[in-house]
């Protein structure tokens, strides 16, 4: 009984604790949404409550505007070609390294994980070089090569751990009937492993979304910026009015959050699934 | 015999290596490769192939003795163990106790704490950044802390250089926290239930159970987080560019490695606007040596048998 009572006790201060960071967490998510639908005045009164009149001329004028559309696109594109590549490249090296069994095998996988603790960023200057060496500064064609070098690492980890878990029996069947080793990858492996290629693809979303590191140190040119870098120059441009700012904001961070709020399970096992298993 | 047969599987085994070719083709060329790359163009000056001179060590002289650029150099390498520290303090501390709060059973709710903790992680550095720069300017939420009584908010965080870099350090924290929490939770939940219902059984309670037996446990994950940290705040950037500016602004108190890299090595300083490739790939090689030096020794302690 007494017991009992101590364990309620304990969970109210957790629930507690809980309820002050969930506060700590949805607030600036509150006021930036809120604020969006003020003016360049009203946002001014009442900072953190919600606006008198509802304006949405805000959310209009930047879609209007043509700009925004373009480097939303342009980052669709991006993440979308990366993303195939990465899960399809990394896959394929995978079932290699998995099958393969000697010592290059185990040296070539160790050469592609020692890309997790590495940072790409401390290449720039070098990437800055080849980018222009190959003509695609100014371009968005520079961004999925090095997207897909960032991805690599931790997809070949997730892919090879899942492909070695895979009962040999299911390949042994289609070796017996003479298929060769790119049809049972094709018939056998790529459709076993689709939820480890989905969690690749989660995993890798956020970083491509949001990089902006790239994108500012390749891309000058107006129609080839990305989302974020775009939302740099918008920042700029309305400075002075920050519900308009707070509007592109909202817009930029919405289909992500929409994507993640729709599957947040997956979302999180994505995201820690590269540090577990080790 | 065994030699012929050996060599048999050899040639029957190699076409798995044009499997790899094409992640290594991408991985070599746009990461291994200009890696190493680098590190060689730290001892080069010019900032392409055509006017490119061996300088020696020359780069590194400049940066550790130059007036300027070494105080720079040297203030943004403590910034950084600062941004490092707090982060390190804040996600383990947090993550730890909000991760064993969501792997209690009988929570309820875990589920919806669970994923509003971790929202803020989906959004770019940029726009939390951007966002938290408005909260903290004095006069927008100024007179609002005032009028409900907490006057002593309303101070501009992120203009004073005593308290600029921990406003930053904080937001960054906050953005990412929920990436630890999440790993420590996955963590916990491997952890046999038969272990801890032998501890139960012996008499052992929440805070024993939790020293002794879980947080031992789940050291490994303490060693990768710490690394992940470590990697990135090395690198981060974007935080100080979203809520001060590429000078680590004010009077460079928020100037981390990041932001000095972008100025010298692919921006260009300010007043003459010419990036200098040398300098920059200087900086990146100490960054990468530093990064070897923290890496290797804290996995080697923390992962045990690898």
């Amino acid at each position: 009984m007494n017991s009992s009572i101590k364990r309620q006790n304990r969970h109210v201060t957790s629930h507690l604790l809980m309820i002050v960071w969930m506060f700590v967490v949805l607030f600036p998510l509150w006021v930036l949404v809120i604020n969006s639908f003020k003016t360049r005045l009203t946002i001014y009164d009442n900072p953190f409550w919600i606006p008198r009149k509802w304006n949405f001329q805000n959310y209009l004028t930047v879609l209007q505007d043509g700009d925004f559309l373009t480097y939303f696109k342009n980052t669709l594109f991006v993440v979308v070609i990366s993303l195939v590549i990465v899960t399809l490249v990394s896959s394929l090296a995978g079932y290699a390294l998995v099958n393969w069994k000697n010592r290059a095998s185990k040296f070539f996988y160790f050469f592609f994980i020692a890309g997790m603790m590495l940072p790409i960023k401390i290449a720039s200057i070098k990437l800055l070089e080849i980018t222009r060496n190959l003509g695609l500064l100014n371009t968005i064609y520079a961004l999925p090569p090095i997207y897909v070098a960032m991805g690599i690492p931790v997809a070949v980890f997730i892919l090879t751990s899942f492909i070695r878990e895979i009962p040999e029996e299911l390949t042994e069947a289609s070796v017996i009937d003479g298929a060769n080793s790119f049809k049972i990858y094709y018939l056998v492996i790529l459709p076993l492993i689709r939820p480890a290629l989905a969690t690749v693809a989660i995993y890798n979303l956020i970083p491509f979304w949001n990089d902006l590191w790239f994108p500012l140190i390749f891309i000058n040119e107006e129609s080839q910026k990305t989302l974020l870098l775009g939302v740099t120059r918008l920042f700029g441009q309305y400075q002075t009015d920050w519900s308009k700012v707070l509007s592109v904001l909202t817009l930029s961070a919405v289909p992500v959050l929409a994507l993640y709020l729709a599957m947040s399970q997956q979302f999180i096992k994505g995201v820690t699934a590269g540090a577990v298993k080790g | 015999m065994p030699q012929k047969k050996q060599s048999l599987m050899i040639t029957k085994q190699a076409h798995w290596f044009a499997y790899l070719v094409p992640a290594l083709l991408f991985y070599v060329f746009f990461m291994a490769y200009p890696l190493l790359d680098s590190l060689r163009l730290s001892l080069y000056t010019g900032n392409n192939a055509a006017n490119r001179t061996f300088v020696g060590l020359q780069n590194f002289r400049t940066l550790f003795t130059d007036d300027q650029i070494s105080t720079r150099y040297w203030g943004a390498f403590s910034n950084t163990w600062y941004f490092f520290f707090i982060h390190l303090v804040f996600q383990n501390c947090l993550g730890i106790l909000f991760a064993v709060m969501l792997t209690n059973e009988h929570m309820r709710f875990r589920q919806v704490y669970q994923t509003i903790m971790f929202i803020p992680t989906t959004f770019a550095v940029l726009v939390t950044g951007y966002l938290w720069k408005l909260i903290l300017n004095p006069v927008w939420s100024g007179d609002f802390f005032v009028s409900i009584g907490l006057p002593f908010l309303k101070y501009p965080w992120l203009g004073d250089t005593k308290t600029a870099l921990t406003c930053v350090s904080l937001v960054s924290c906050w953005q990412w926290l929920g990436i630890p929490t999440m790993m420590f939770v996955a963590a916990l939940r491997n952890i046999s239930e038969d272990l801890l219902e032998a501890a139960k059984i012996e008499g052992a309670g929440p805070f024993q159970t939790f020293w002794r037996i879980k947080l031992p446990l789940i050291k490994p994950v303490v060693g990768i987080i710490a690394v992940l940290t470590f990697v990135n705040n090395f690198n981060a950037f974007d935080v100080v560019f979203a809520m001060e500016n590429v000078n680590g602004a004010p009077g460079y108190s928020t100037d981390l490695i990041g932001t000095l890299f972008y100025r010298y090595g692919i921006a260009g300083q300010h007043p003459i606007g010419i990036p200098d490739a040398g300098l920059g790939a200087a900086i990146a090689t100490i960054t990468f040596l530093i990064l070897l030096c923290g890496v290797v020794p804290t996995l080697k302690k923390t992962q045990g048998g690898k």
